[in-house]
């Protein structure tokens, strides 16, 4: 009797709800804690919006001890840095990738991905570690600047930061490109160099921007290198030149700052800002990734 | 409540166990000397309870309620005190081997900020407190007490392959804030000036500021050049100043390595150039020098008092060791 009814009625209906609400929950908790993280840094970061006139916040002075906190040298020290890093990193990393996935045997290919993965698992500290002794004698050296500390070997030590995540990602993308595409490619009389080129890169395109964007959002959050190699200093990087000099980044900043600061005051509510201009820019680059990959669905692109 | 009494009771005999004899009267009359024994009982029962659930992940309130055992000193601040903070720490720890005392850096302001939010006893700093500073701790009910506890003098440091010998502080002024940038407007040789800093956080920073770019003026608003590198340690700029022939740092003296090139430094264009020395600081001679500061949240008791009684006694016979100078 009992049995009939559990086969009839396989798992009771509260032990279905029970799975399924726990499972509501955790989903929805992942979005709750970031929703959470963001009022948080809207309260903390806000006051200082309104506590400091706009003229003092888009200054070009950030001297926190004498209430000067102009950020804008570290919006355009990250932003410049994060690009420099993207340009280095972005054809290192897509044609490792095809080299990897298209051009290796099979047996290079199994040890080549595995081994590029454990890159990711560098510790910052270290990669700053090299970049501050080795790198920067060498940059100054050989560049001749004034000082080995530059946004280049910071935009150098992120380019080699994200390389892992640009390749990993794009050779996915490269993987999902069906047989066939190639197959065709090369019963039509193309070269395998034309086949890649003109056919399997471009159907794998928005998984190689994904993997750039996302190389590009590691860069711009990465703090212990870059606060060990860019020198920090708060200056414009709006020369030619501002390259080859000394930078300080929004990350490094409030890294170097937080400990200090005491609750509540206008510097802290001003790191925190700095936290929001973080979190918006980062989200800009994240929704243009979006973005791209939407419209080539749409166009009917793969993937 | 009786849960409370009892873990203070607690600490305050094991306070008492290891040999110190200032305690509460508590102490003095012996713990459980004035309880009954069916109390005595519950509170024993009571404090099992408490203990298991200070064990279990649960109560982390239970086993602190009665503030650490306070034979442990918690120690923290400015980067240019930690090595003298920690050979003082050590010496004596060696001593009082019942006293736990652990030395944290971080600058100046890192220690005057844990000062004031109450999670450290002495916090160590290269400059006095601001104002607003003695206003937040006295938001939060604190008094901070200061202690003059040793004289820094603070040296120009540059690669040891530059040819410049000293610089009046008017120089040293104009070169932090970009006015000059290049060797050769000094005498030295034609290559530019790279400008290194401590992080805003530290008190050698304020000082420098205030009375080497400002030059003790108080209405100036000369600020440090925003070329200026801004290292997160001492070690980073004696690193740089190692290998980068253009250098020019600044740091207390007891960081300076053979390594590095001391400028000797002038209060005008007809002084004369003084390198900075134990002899130098303490005739006055040579002009960049400081007090360095232990400060409390309240006049200090216990242990705590204890300790710097004998930092400013005894404790002294360590300062010249790590290259500070000695209170008169």
């Amino acid at each position: 009797m009992a049995e009939t009814d559990l086969l009839r009625n396989p798992r009771p209906r509260w032990t279905d709800f029970a799975i399924e609400a726990l499972i509501r929950v955790l989903g929805f908790s992942s979005v709750g804690l970031v929703v959470l993280i963001f009022l948080f840094l809207l309260r903390e970061g806000l006051p200082v919006f309104f506590e400091m006139p706009p003229g003092n916040l888009l200054g070009t002075r950030w001297y926190p001890t004498f209430d000067l906190f102009g950020t804008l040298p570290l919006i355009l020290g990250s932003v410049l840095i994060t690009l420099v890093a993207t340009v280095i990193a972005l054809p290192l990393g897509v044609a490792t990738a095809v080299f990897v996935r298209e051009v290796s045997p099979d047996w290079a290919r199994g040890t080549l991905k595995p081994m590029i993965e454990v890159l990711a698992g560098i510790p910052s500290v270290v990669l700053g570690f090299l970049g501050m002794t080795m790198v920067a004698p060498l940059i100054r050296r050989t560049l001749g600047a004034p000082t080995g500390l530059t946004a280049f070997t910071g935009a150098l030590i992120l380019a080699y930061m994200a390389l892992p995540t640009i390749i990993s990602m794009a050779e996915d993308a490269l993987d999902a490109v069906p047989r066939s595409y190639r197959d065709a490619g090369l019963a039509m009389g193309a070269t395998q160099w034309q086949t890649i080129w003109r056919v399997v890169v471009p159907a794998a395109r928005s998984g190689m921007v994904t993997a750039v964007m996302l190389g590009m959002g590691r860069a711009i959050g990465e703090t212990m290198a870059v606060m060990m190699v860019t020198g920090n200093a708060a200056r414009m990087p709006v020369t030619l030149n501002s390259l080859f000099r000394p930078v300080r980044t929004m990350t490094a900043t409030v890294a170097a700052e937080m400990g200090e600061v005491a609750q509540g005051s206008i510097h802290y509510h001003a790191l925190f800002g700095i936290g929001i201009i973080l979190f918006l820019l980062t989200f800009v680059i994240n929704l243009m990734a979006a973005l791209t990959i939407f419209r080539k669905r749409r166009q009917g692109g793969l993937r | 409540m009786p849960l409370r009494r009892f873990f203070r009771a607690l600490t305050l005999r094991h306070f008492w166990l290891v040999g110190t004899s200032h305690g509460s009267p508590l102490c003095d009359r012996g713990l459980f000397a004035d309880l009954s024994l069916p109390l005595m009982v519950g509170l024993v029962l009571l404090g099992l309870i408490g203990l298991l659930a200070a064990c279990g992940p649960l109560g982390p309130d239970a086993g602190s309620g009665g503030s650490a055992a306070a034979s442990a000193i918690e120690n923290k601040g400015s980067d240019t005190l930690v090595n003298l903070a920690l050979a003082w720490a050590e010496a004596y720890m060696a001593l009082h081997p019942e006293v736990r005392i652990s030395v944290t850096g971080g600058g100046s302001g890192t220690g005057i900020a844990a000062m004031i939010n109450g999670t450290v006893d002495v916090a160590n700093a290269s400059r006095a407190m601001k104002p607003e500073e003695i206003a937040a701790a006295q938001a939060n009910g604190i008094t901070p007490v200061k202690f003059v506890v040793a004289r820094d003098a603070i040296a120009i440091v540059v690669h040891p392959s530059n040819p410049l010998d000293g610089l009046t502080l008017h120089q040293i002024s104009d070169i932090y804030t970009g006015k000059i940038d290049n060797w050769s407007q000094v005498d030295g040789e034609d290559r530019p000036i790279v400008l290194l800093s401590r992080e805003s956080n530290s008190g050698t920073y304020v000082y420098f500021l205030e009375n080497v770019i400002r030059l003790g003026d108080k209405d100036s608003d000369l600020l440090f050049s925003p070329d200026t590198l801004l290292m997160p340690s001492s070690e980073g700029i004696s690193a740089e100043v190692r290998q980068n022939p253009n250098a020019i740092g600044y740091d207390g003296l007891g960081y300076v390595t053979p390594d590095q090139k001391m400028l000797a430094v002038a209060r005008g264009a007809s002084g004369s150039y003084v390198l900075p020395s134990m002899e130098t600081v303490n005739d006055g001679s040579y002009p960049i020098a400081r007090p360095l500061y232990m400060y409390t949240a309240g006049e200090p008791s216990g242990q705590v008092k204890l300790y710097l009684d004998w930092i400013l006694g005894d404790g002294q016979s360590l300062v010249p060791e790590l290259g500070f100078v000695l209170l008169r």
